[in-house]
């Protein structure tokens, strides 16, 4: 999954659709993954580096991937693909 | 090994302008991890969730600042406890030992007071329906009958000619006290004069002891000046009685109905911002009757019958997640193992909702259900909670009136009640509910037995 090439974020979270004006906060987690999306690395890539970082299982955390790539869908701002 | 950091499922939450007031949004992020200083984790495990929680501190802080506030100012008060509010054992026997009598309205709820050691005398009988056998109990303990129509004042008498005795009664009165729509479902109105027709035919009787007017004029009043007019005219009927009946009035029951800090659904401010405190019902009822005429020797004994504002902030609901579900337009949802059927004030008020560990605070607006098979099983349509996973636990609170007399044994048990006590000693008070008790009444005809 990418993110859509204009979607503007910053470190603390801050995120900006300048196509719908829409601007969204996000928790530190999701900061963090936003960064690894713009970074370009893969959906795999970042669901292992999440698995060093945070104490979470990989079950618990596939299942808030699916959860994540619903929200990111829902505000339009991922690619098509 | 460097340590993992600690991992919150990952959200987004759109940002809107033009919604915000000036005090914010209400953040309910802060965790409550304890009660009364008992760990709630530690709680939940020893009794299992959901599960009710009172706290006799804040039970008996609650009871002796009311009284403070009415007897600071009046000479003469008493205290009923409202049975139907929460009527365990527990709970009751912890207002009778403060010195509160009981008011209960039906024969199973007056059987409890005498139960739990209430002189009968000071058992008030309020209640649409007294059954023969109620009333006949009643009479013979000594207590005060409420009387609430004709009919009933009519059996009254009848069973005081058969019975020989002389009950205490007192007249319940509804009256227009500003407050729309008028709660005239209760006794006699006073505007049609139907309520001193009622007091005549009794003292006219001399079947009864004429010893005290009661009323009720709402629930969760907002406003304390309908009190003072409910003073006004009582003490109008009651000094009336003096005058023209030469029957004096022992006491005036200027029942209940004072508010919680409960949110009511749709109240544009908090509960707490809102609602008036004892103090202010207490100044403005007090100040009208002792304003009111009546020598001061001869002022009447003011009995309240609160219930709600003197249990509502003692009582917590622990809960559980179940589940996160992502609703089909966008909004996240919470479901917890506790329903409609289990907090019943839910569709009363926008309880306030805490998580019970130790959260980011950054929330995302959900939805919260309950655990029922049912589309109205909604508990919270709109709350701001921290990103929760299965099996954390939630704090509903204020949630200690009325929950625990009118939950529904419904699709899921009744769960189990702990009382804190003042030692910070959690007490069992009542069971979780099982398949055994919930089939104990149940008769199941022998042609059905052992059907495959």
């Amino acid at each position: 999954m990418k993110l859509k090439t204009n979607i503007a974020t910053s470190d603390n979270g801050f995120i900006f659709n300048p196509a719908t004006g829409d601007s969204y906060t996000s928790n530190p987690i999701a900061a963090a993954i936003l960064t690894m999306m713009k970074a370009g690395k893969t959906d795999a890539d970042i669901k292992l580096q999440l698995l060093d970082i945070y104490e979470v299982e990989s079950k618990a955390l596939e299942r808030d991937w699916e959860d994540w790539i619903l929200q990111l869908k829902d505000a339009n701002l991922l690619e098509a693909r | 090994m460097t340590q993992k950091l600690k991992y919150e499922r990952p959200f987004i939450k759109k940002m809107n302008t033009g919604l915000m007031n000036k005090f914010g949004t209400q953040n309910e992020a802060t965790a409550v991890i304890d009660i009364d200083g008992v760990a709630i984790k530690g709680l939940v495990t020893e009794y299992s969730s959901p599960l009710f929680v009172l706290s006799e501190k804040q039970i008996r802080r609650n009871y002796r600042a009311a009284l403070r506030a009415f007897n600071t100012r009046y000479p003469k008060v008493q205290f009923a406890w409202s049975y139907k509010t929460n009527y365990l054992n527990a709970v009751c026997n912890i207002f009778h030992q403060e010195g509160s009598w009981a008011e209960v309205v039906s024969g199973f709820e007056y059987r409890k007071a005498l139960n739990n050691g209430v002189a009968g005398e000071h058992i008030i009988f309020n209640g649409p329906q007294k059954t023969t056998e109620d009333l006949l109990l009643a009479i013979q303990n000594n207590s005060l009958i409420h009387i609430d129509h004709f009919d009933e004042l009519y059996a009254l008498i009848s069973l005081c000619e058969e019975t020989g005795k002389k009950p205490r009664v007192a007249v319940r009165v509804n009256m227009d006290t500003g407050v729309y729509p008028i709660w005239d479902r209760f006794g006699f109105n006073y505007e049609n004069g139907e309520a001193w027709s009622a007091i005549s035919k009794i003292v006219a009787s001399g079947k009864m002891l004429l010893v005290g007017l009661h009323c009720h004029i709402g629930t969760f009043m907002l406003s304390t000046a309908a009190y003072g007019v409910a003073a006004a005219k009582m003490s109008e009927l009651a000094i009336r009685c003096k005058t023209t009946l030469k029957n004096p009035i022992e006491y005036l029951d200027l029942g209940g109905g004072f508010p919680s800090t409960n949110t009511l659904k749709g109240a544009y401010l908090p509960g707490v911002d809102t609602v008036p405190s004892v103090d202010d019902f207490a100044e403005v009822i007090t100040t009208t009757l002792l304003e009111a005429g009546f020598k001061h020797e001869e002022l009447p004994l003011l009995i309240l019958e609160n219930g709600r504002v003197l249990i509502d902030d003692a009582g917590y609901l622990l809960g559980s997640v179940i589940a996160n579900k992502r609703l089909s337009d966008g909004r996240r949802s919470v479901i917890v193992d506790f329903g409609v059927n289990t907090l019943f004030t839910s569709l009363w008020y926008d309880h306030k909702i805490s998580p019970a560990q130790e959260a980011s605070q950054h929330t995302d607006n959900v939805v919260l259900y309950g655990p029922l098979c049912m589309n109205i099983d909604m508990l919270r349509e709109s709350v701001n909670l921290p990103a929760l996973e299965p099996g954390d636990h939630l704090v509903v609170h204020k949630v200690g009136a009325y929950n625990i007399t009118q939950w529904m044994q419904f699709i899921t048990m009744r769960p189990a009640v702990v009382l804190i006590d003042e030692q910070r000693q959690p007490h069992l008070i009542r069971k979780a509910e099982t398949l055994e008790y919930l089939e104990m009444p149940e008769v199941l005809p022998e042609y059905l037995k052992g059907v495959k």
